[in-house]
C-alpha cells in the first residue's frame, strides 16, 4: 500500500472507517486496567448513574478511535506522532456490543515552519455507534511528512 | 472525593507515580496504537521520539487509572471517618491535551491534579461542573502531559 504523506491530506471529508465490534468483555477488561469506576465494571452501579447503565472508559473510547485511525490510514501513512489534542467530547456511552464507526474530516493542512519537512494535518474524528449516535468527537494535530520532492 | 462546595480553586493533588515500562508500552500499543515508535526500540530511536515512546494515549489511560485509584483512597478516608461520600459523575470531555515530551520506556511519570474551575449545572442542579488541569512529569522534572479535565461533581445536601 502506498504510503500517504503531506500532500495527501486536503480539507474536506477524508474518509470512514470501521465499523469495530466493541464486546463487554474488552469494556471490562479495559476499566479494570485503567479506569475501575463502578459505573465501567458493575451493571447496578452504572444504571443508577449518569450514563444509566454499563458504560465503557471513556479513554477506552479514545483508544479504540485511535486504533481505528491506524488501521484506517495512520498504518500507511508518514505519520511522525502528535503533540496532542485540541478538543474532545465524550457525547454519549459506549455500550457493550456496540459497532462504531469513524468519520474523519480534514480541518486543516499546513507545512510547519520549524520543521519544513513536515507539515501540520489538524483531523476531526466522530465516532459513531449503529444507530447513528455520536459517542465522540475530536479534534486532533497530526505531523506528517512531507513528499521528499516537496520544496523545502 | 469531595463534594463540589469542598473543592477550591488552585487546590492540588499528587495523584501517584508509573513506571512504563518497555513490556508495558508494547502491550498498549499492540493493541490500540500500533506505530512502529510505540512498539520497536530501534523504530523509537530513529523517530523524532529518540526511543521506544508510550502512546500517548497510554500516558492518558495511566493518568485516569492514577486518578481513580486517588480517589478511591479518598473515599475510603472518608468512609473510615464515617463521612458521606461523594461519588464524582462522568465527564463530558477535555480540552489542550499536550503530549509535551516522549514517555520513554523506563520513564517514572509523577501525575498531578489542580482545580481550574468550577460552576453549577445549569441542566442539573444536583451537580456541578469542575475543570481540573491533570499533568504528568518525568523523573527529572520535566513536564510531560497535560490537559484540561471536565467532570460532573455531585453537590452536598442536593436533591
Amino acid at each position: 500500500m502506498a504510503v500517504l504523506t503531506f500532500e495527501d491530506f486536503k480539507p474536506g471529508h477524508f474518509g470512514t472507517f470501521g465499523p469495530r465490534h466493541v464486546t463487554r468483555e474488552e469494556i471490562l477488561a479495559f476499566a479494570a486496567e485503567f479506569d475501575p469506576q463502578p459505573m465501567h465494571l458493575d451493571e447496578a452501579a452504572a444504571k443508577a448513574s449518569m450514563l444509566g447503565g454499563l458504560a465503557g472508559s471513556g479513554w477506552h473510547l479514545c483508544s479504540i478511535l485511535m486504533r481505528m485511525m491506524f488501521d484506517g490510514f495512520i498504518g500507511h501513512t508518514a505519520s511522525m506522532g502528535s503533540p496532542g489534542v485540541n478538543e474532545l467530547r465524550w457525547l454519549a456511552p459506549l455500550r457493550p456490543g456496540d459497532d462504531l464507526t469513524l468519520d474523519i474530516e480534514v480541518e486543516e493542512a499546513r507545512v510547519s515552519k520549524s520543521r519544513p519537512e513536515t507539515g501540520i494535518v489538524t483531523f476531526k474524528g466522530v465516532v459513531r455507534n449503529a444507530a447513528g449516535v455520536a459517542l465522540c468527537e475530536m479534534v486532533s494535530p497530526i505531523i506528517v511528512r512531507r513528499r521528499a520532492d516537496a520544496a523545502a | 472525593m469531595h463534594f463540589f462546595e469542598e473543592l477550591e480553586i488552585g487546590a492540588r493533588r499528587e495523584v501517584g507515580s508509573f513506571t512504563f515500562t518497555a513490556e508495558l508500552i508494547k502491550k498498549f500499543a499492540a493493541q490500540f496504537d500500533p506505530q512502529v515508535f510505540h512498539l520497536d526500540e530501534e523504530a523509537g530511536r530513529k523517530s523524532l521520539f529518540g526511543g521506544l515512546a508510550a502512546s500517548g494515549w497510554h500516558v492518558g489511560s495511566v493518568c485516569m487509572k492514577l486518578l481513580v485509584a486517588d480517589g478511591q483512597r479518598q473515599i475510603d478516608e472518608a468512609a473510615a471517618r464515617g463521612e458521606e461520600i461523594a461519588i464524582w459523575g462522568p465527564s463530558p470531555g477535555f480540552r489542550e491535551l499536550r503530549w509535551i515530551r516522549p514517555v520513554l520506556a523506563g520513564d517514572t511519570i509523577s501525575f498531578a491534579s489542580v482545580i481550574e474551575s468550577k460552576r453549577l449545572s445549569d441542566k442539573r442542579p444536583e451537580w456541578g461542573i469542575v475543570q481540573a488541569r491533570n499533568s504528568g512529569s518525568n523523573q527529572r522534572g520535566e513536564p510531560v502531559f497535560s490537559l484540561l479535565a471536565t467532570a460532573f461533581v455531585p453537590r452536598r445536601n442536593a436533591g
